[in-house]
């Protein structure tokens, strides 16, 4: 063959310059559009579903409002349009599995399907070198899961928001708060932060499992428990509780636990049954129509009895206050986590004996 | 020049040696035939080569010294792996476009006019490619890296007769070229008797022998290839039974 179809290839052993990092945009798109893509189709579909869903609420929300506290029927009624709608904050729990589809199903195949099919014996044989071409996959994937993730909370945001604006409390519309397990990582940057981390782990899961389908599993098993983990035990030790003996705390406030004492003395769940039953049957007698102001105020009222002879209500808590520290600290811990799970995988594949 | 420089090279899996006390020196210019037995240690040998693997002992470089895996040996090195994985949800010009994308050099033109010979169309995804013209593809982006060093892992075993001639003619032609040196493992010899111009025979993870298939062949008075290897196997299997 001639030169001009077979050129020699010049020698550049020494002083190479590595292939700039961008090369590898047009490969991941290319390899990875059907499921980034399939990212932004998912999240986009539940957004328009709950700003659907969030308007009609926004709207009874309003109407309630505009009531204010009257006690009238047409009133009543539209307090009850708005506690209709309520099921949805419990039901919001099932947004919670969005992070933990997009980190298994695009995290954990990521290295996995290579290992698996072999192609890695293609991918790390090309100029561009292993670990950087790991490094390029990942910290690209893990910011194109993210943003979208962090885009799509901003509607969780806003669908959330009658639930927790300061005018229900008045209302007494109120019965979770913003740091309800289910609701904390909804929202907030939290959201995004738990896409990431669980990017992360699948990522780190596929390179030490090598194969698709038990990466995936594990992966899901590692989200679940480090979110359950994060939820019961560390979430309210973020910042050291506030104690508080004022028996009315503002409803935002998470209220971690309650005790009573008396002289000093620590009382049981019975002691304290009884002490209760007994003054609410002093305190708002049956037969007359009460002070008025419903059940919480029935229960502020034997409270204050009881504050009157000696007992005292010691609440440990997290004020409203707090939602966005938590939200950072929370969100902080998640990406060093990720960061480190990142880094490892790429150690893995550096080192890592074919 | 030498193209691979192995000196007690070993590679263990385990308790296991695959590969045990390894020193050879392959020449450049040369198709060089990585023969023995299944088990014999061929695979770990190339996997050492183009850097896949992390030595156990000793020490292996390529190109003339430059480091297996490092970013000049990887620059001038394309390797085709056993069964010649290609992503199966890209199309053929995807795969281009890939490996163009992570390399210093890419002969587009030269792959285009490849494939067009070969009657594989561009737009069609891998997996619908037959065997034999997944094989021509991964070989046909191996040699538009314009690579020094064409190292071959088993290239024809998966293949039919045909597509077998097909596939060690592109091989051989390639290699006619130009400069361009050959490293190929396979435990089928029919195929290679007309491509081979170097020798090394592999058995139990230890380099049996070495040498230009010529001379080799006058030195032990063997009339092919395949004689000579199995001569030489069966003596050496007695030898270490003994």
């Amino acid at each position: 063959m001639t030169a001009l179809t077979r050129p020699a290839a010049p020698d550049a052993g020494a002083g190479l310059r590595p292939l700039p990092w961008q090369r590898m945009a047009g490969v991941i798109w290319r390899q990875h559009r059907f499921a980034l893509t399939g990212v932004v189709v998912l999240l986009g579909v539940v957004a328009v579903l709950m700003w659907i869903a969030g308007t009609t609420i926004h709207q009874s929300y309003a109407n309630a409002l505009a009531c204010g506290t009257s006690q009238s029927p047409t009133c009543q009624e539209k307090d009850l349009a708005f506690l209709g709608s309520y099921g949805f904050l419990s039901n919001g729990i099932i947004l919670q599995t969005l992070p933990v589809l997009i980190g298994a199903f695009i995290g954990a195949p990521l290295l996995a399907r290579e290992m698996e099919t072999g192609t890695f014996r293609y991918a790390w044989t090309q100029g561009f070198g292993r670990w950087r071409w790991t490094l390029a996959k990942l910290v690209s994937l893990a910011v194109a899961v993210t943003v979208p993730a962090y885009l799509f909370s901003l509607v969780l945001d806003w669908y959330y928001q009658p639930y927790f604006a300061t005018g229900n409390q008045g209302l007494g519309l109120i019965e979770y708060t913003q740091f309800f397990p289910g609701l904390f990582d909804l929202r907030g940057i939290a959201f995004a932060g738990w896409t990431l981390a669980a990017f992360a782990t699948g990522a780190l899961a596929g390179m030490l499992i090598r194969r698709v389908v038990p990466a995936i599993a594990a992966t899901i098993a590692v989200y679940a428990g480090l979110a359950f983990a994060a939820g019961t035990f560390l979430r309210e030790h973020y910042l050291t509780p506030l104690v508080t003996t004022s028996p009315s705390l503002p409803g935002s406030a998470w209220v971690l636990r309650q005790w009573w004492t008396k002289g000093g003395v620590t009382l049981g769940q019975s002691a304290v049954d009884q002490a209760f039953n007994s003054a609410w049957l002093k305190v708002n007698n049956p037969t007359q129509s009460g002070g008025g102001g419903g059940k919480y105020a029935d229960y502020l009222r034997v409270v204050r009895y009881l504050g009157q002879h000696g007992y005292t209500q010691w609440t440990r808590y997290q004020p409203g206050s707090r939602f966005w520290p938590l939200q950072w600290i929370e969100s902080g811990w998640l990406l060093a986590l990720s960061v480190l799970l990142i880094a490892a995988a790429v150690w893995l594949v550096r080192r890592r004996a074919a | 020049m030498n193209i691979v420089e192995a000196s007690g090279l070993g590679k263990r899996y385990g308790g296991t040696w695959a590969l045990r006390d390894c020193t050879l020196e392959v020449p450049a210019g040369h198709v060089t035939a990585l023969v023995g037995p299944n088990g014999a240690g061929k695979t770990t040998l190339l996997n050492l080569a183009v850097g896949l693997a992390a030595p156990s002992a000793g020490r292996v470089t390529v190109l003339g010294g430059r480091p297996a895996g490092s970013p000049p040996a990887l620059d001038g090195i394309a390797f085709v792996a056993q069964d010649t994985p290609l992503y199966k949800n890209l199309s053929v010009a995807d795969m281009i476009y890939v490996t163009r994308q992570l390399n210093r050099r890419f002969d587009q033109a030269f792959a285009a006019a490849r494939l067009a010979e070969l009657g594989i169309p561009q737009k069609r995804k891998t997996r619908k490619l037959s065997g034999g013209q997944q094989a021509q593809v991964a070989l046909t982006l191996a040699l538009a890296r314009r690579p020094r060093l064409l190292v071959l892992d088993e290239p024809v075993a998966m293949l039919d007769p045909i597509a077998r001639h097909d596939f060690m003619a592109s091989v051989q032609a390639a290699a006619a070229a130009d400069g361009l040196s050959v490293l190929l493992s396979s435990h089928v010899l029919t195929e290679l008797e007309r491509v081979t111009s170097y020798l090394v025979l592999l058995a139990r993870g230890q380099v049996r022998l070495a040498g230009e298939v010529r001379e080799l062949l006058a030195e032990h008075g063997a009339g092919s290839l395949e004689q000579l290897a199995l001569t030489y196997l069966r003596e050496n299997v007695t030898e270490v039974a003994r």
